[in-house]
């Protein structure tokens, strides 16, 4: 028996590999970060070869010869592998990045000291006394806390429903001359240096209480003046943000005008707005200037705004720094401790503005 | 539940400009009324003069008379509120209230004007004017949901049921198609052909097609040039209107040979 096997079909001859006119020469995946390595070793060579010879190895010069030289060596090799559009592409995108980076250095290194100086007294004993009669160790910033909270809070309380309304004329009724003019006011007082806030609030409070008084509620209306035209700002976009055709909807329904802007305008900008207040308080919680001229400064427990002098976190830094005693080290570290406080402050405001933010947005789930 | 409206000598400016020059017409009860005519021609200024709602524009303004049922939308001491909640409107783009589920947009018209409704009559009225729009069967177990998250025909439609749930007398449409795909447009035409039973439903259209498939009566607006004042051309029953119009420029309009 026999078996034939056929011979398989012959093809006809391989196709010649076409080649594709769309294709562009490519560094490989990761060239960048490999030269970025070998600029880092280069670099760090260099500079070995120079510790070597007596000098202290050269961290700073490591870092500033290695992006040089990555910078050069990325946007050469691939302007000769991928052509010009991509090595300006590479070459810009290295800058943008070096940008990012040399700005986030103050940020963090901050943080660091911050955080270093100010765990020294982060205690139970800084968050439950004041510094009435404390020379030398101990005490703590209780006051100042207070302080704050209590004129920031007055401040939020004149300055949110003065901005809120602000802006809601400017974006509902204002027209021609008066909203022109209320927007030019809002911008100059945008410009306004905190300390003549302060003294504005001083001299007012003088024409009452006669010259020298200084009082809590004097410094929340200096921090009002500082916090009312970022709430006006703010609220302005976050108003105009509102599309035209809700506000439309609202009116063909029959809605009155005012009830439109409560419950269909502010609604759907409350978010932006929220951020926008939180910003703002998160703006003039550490302003120092105003306060020492309208608030001054104290030792002791003060929850009175209309009556006598009133400590906070940046005057309170300030004055253990300023008037250091015996031993210097315990006013330094209440320093610390304080900034570390109202840093955290700021960040949790922060914290709650974006969780406001999520919670408070249109949705837009299916 | 319909109304009967009437415009004697309409002329609108925005500012010193002319925007609609001359217009009268009669709106019968009970049937729907296309406006067509090239864009820019004041067809939906027209429009939005028979709620008011143009005054949201500012330096809008109004001359003659619009009677619904006789009583003068233009007289001194109507409040324009009053008046809208009489004559509802249905927009260009679908415009659900981005805060609001699918059920709060069917009752903003009750709840934004700050009314107390029993928490059944509101779920039979949610449930009657979805039903009246068509979309019931979509939404009923997602009245939770936002309303923003429906596509854009079932958006539309929302804004329809928004609007009937108002039970206002009249129904202006301004291209409320012009942002939907063919399907969608065959619901809401088919929901105008329903709604007619109950509303007198003036719908402004890019699409002719549209104008004849739904529309009893026809008004063809017209403009002579940039900066002219839009006119109406002719108004007529809308069979007359696309098949033996009396005005040359209708017939070109209708026919696609404008300009």
């Amino acid at each position: 028996m026999t078996t034939t096997i056929t011979p398989p079909e012959t093809r006809g001859p391989a196709a010649a590999p076409v080649s594709n006119s769309l294709t562009a020469g490519k560094l490989p995946n990761g060239a960048s970060w490999m030269v970025l390595g070998g600029s880092v070793l280069v670099s760090a060579g260099l500079f070995g070869v120079i510790a070597f010879s007596g000098a202290e190895f050269n961290w700073v010069g490591t870092f500033v010869v290695a992006a040089l030289v990555y910078v050069v060596t990325i946007t050469l090799l691939s302007r000769i592998v991928e052509g010009s559009r991509r090595a300006t592409d590479r070459f810009v995108t290295a800058l943008v990045t070096g940008a990012f980076l040399l700005a986030m250095i103050p940020l963090i290194s901050l943080s660091i000291t911050v955080v270093t100086f100010g765990l020294n007294r982060f205690d139970a004993e800084f968050f439950s006394y004041s510094m009435r009669n404390v020379t030398g160790e101990g005490g703590g910033a209780l006051h100042a806390i207070v302080g704050t909270v209590l004129m920031t809070g007055t401040a939020a309380l004149i300055s949110i429903p003065i901005g809120l309304m602000t802006s809601i004329y400017l974006v509902e009724y204002g027209r021609g001359r008066l909203a022109r003019g209320i927007t030019f006011l809002v911008d100059v007082m945008t410009g306004i240096p905190s300390i003549v806030a302060g003294l504005f609030a001083y001299a007012l409070f003088a024409i009452f209480w006669g010259p020298g008084t200084r009082t809590g509620i004097a410094g929340a209306v200096a921090l009002a003046v500082l916090m009312i035209p970022v709430v006006v700002r703010s609220s302005e976009e976050m108003l105009r943000l509102v599309p035209v055709e809700l506000r439309e909807a609202a009116y063909a329904l029959g809605v009155p005008k005012w009830l439109t802007i409560v419950k269909v305008v502010l609604p759907t900008s409350i978010a932006g707005i929220t951020t926008g207040i939180m910003l703002a308080i998160a703006r003039v919680i550490g302003e120092t200037a105003p306060l020492l001229i309208a608030a001054g400064f104290t030792n002791s427990m003060n929850y009175d705004m209309t009556e006598g002098r009133m400590q906070s976190l940046p005057v309170f830094v300030y004055t253990q720094y300023a008037n250091q005693g015996n031993p210097p080290e315990a006013y330094l570290d209440r320093a610390w401790a304080a900034a570390l406080t109202l840093i955290l402050i700021v960040m949790v405001l922060n914290l709650v503005a974006r969780l406001v933010a999520r919670f408070f947005a249109p949705k837009y789930g299916r | 539940m319909s109304k009967r409206i009437e415009v004697r000598d309409l002329n609108v400016y925005y500012g010193k400009f002319l925007a609609v020059e001359g217009v009268s017409l009669e709106i019968e009860p009970r049937s729907v009324t296309a406006f067509i005519g090239p864009s820019g021609c004041g067809k939906s200024t027209f429009l939005r003069t028979l709620n008011r709602m143009h005054e949201v524009i500012p330096g809008a303004r109004v001359e003659g008379e619009v009677l619904i049922d006789g009583n003068n939308l233009y007289d001194p001491e109507v409040d324009p509120v009053l008046v809208r909640r009489q004559v509802g409107m249905v927009f260009q783009r679908p415009n659900p209230f981005p805060t609001m589920s699918i059920k709060e947009n069917v009752l903003a018209g009750v709840k934004l004007n700050n009314k107390r409704i029993s928490k059944s009559d509101a779920d039979d009225l949610v449930e009657s004017s979805l039903q009246g729009a068509n979309l019931w069967n979509e939404v009923k177990d997602r009245l939770d949901r936002p309303g923003s998250g429906l596509s854009g025909g079932q958006q539309q439609r929302l804004c329809i049921a928004r609007a009937i749930a108002v039970s206002p007398e009249v129904i202006l449409m301004d291209e409320p198609c012009s942002a939907l795909d063919p399907i969608s447009t065959l619901a809401i035409e088919d929901l105008i052909e329903e709604l007619k039973q109950e509303y007198t439903i003036v719908i402004v259209t890019h699409n002719m097609q549209q104008a004849s498939r739904v529309s009893d009566k026809t008004a063809f607006f017209n403009i002579a040039g940039t900066g002219k004042p839009g006119k109406l051309i002719e108004y007529d029953e809308t069979t007359t209107i696309f098949s033996n119009p009396s005005e040359k420029a209708t017939e070109d309009y209708v026919s696609g040979r404008f300009g």
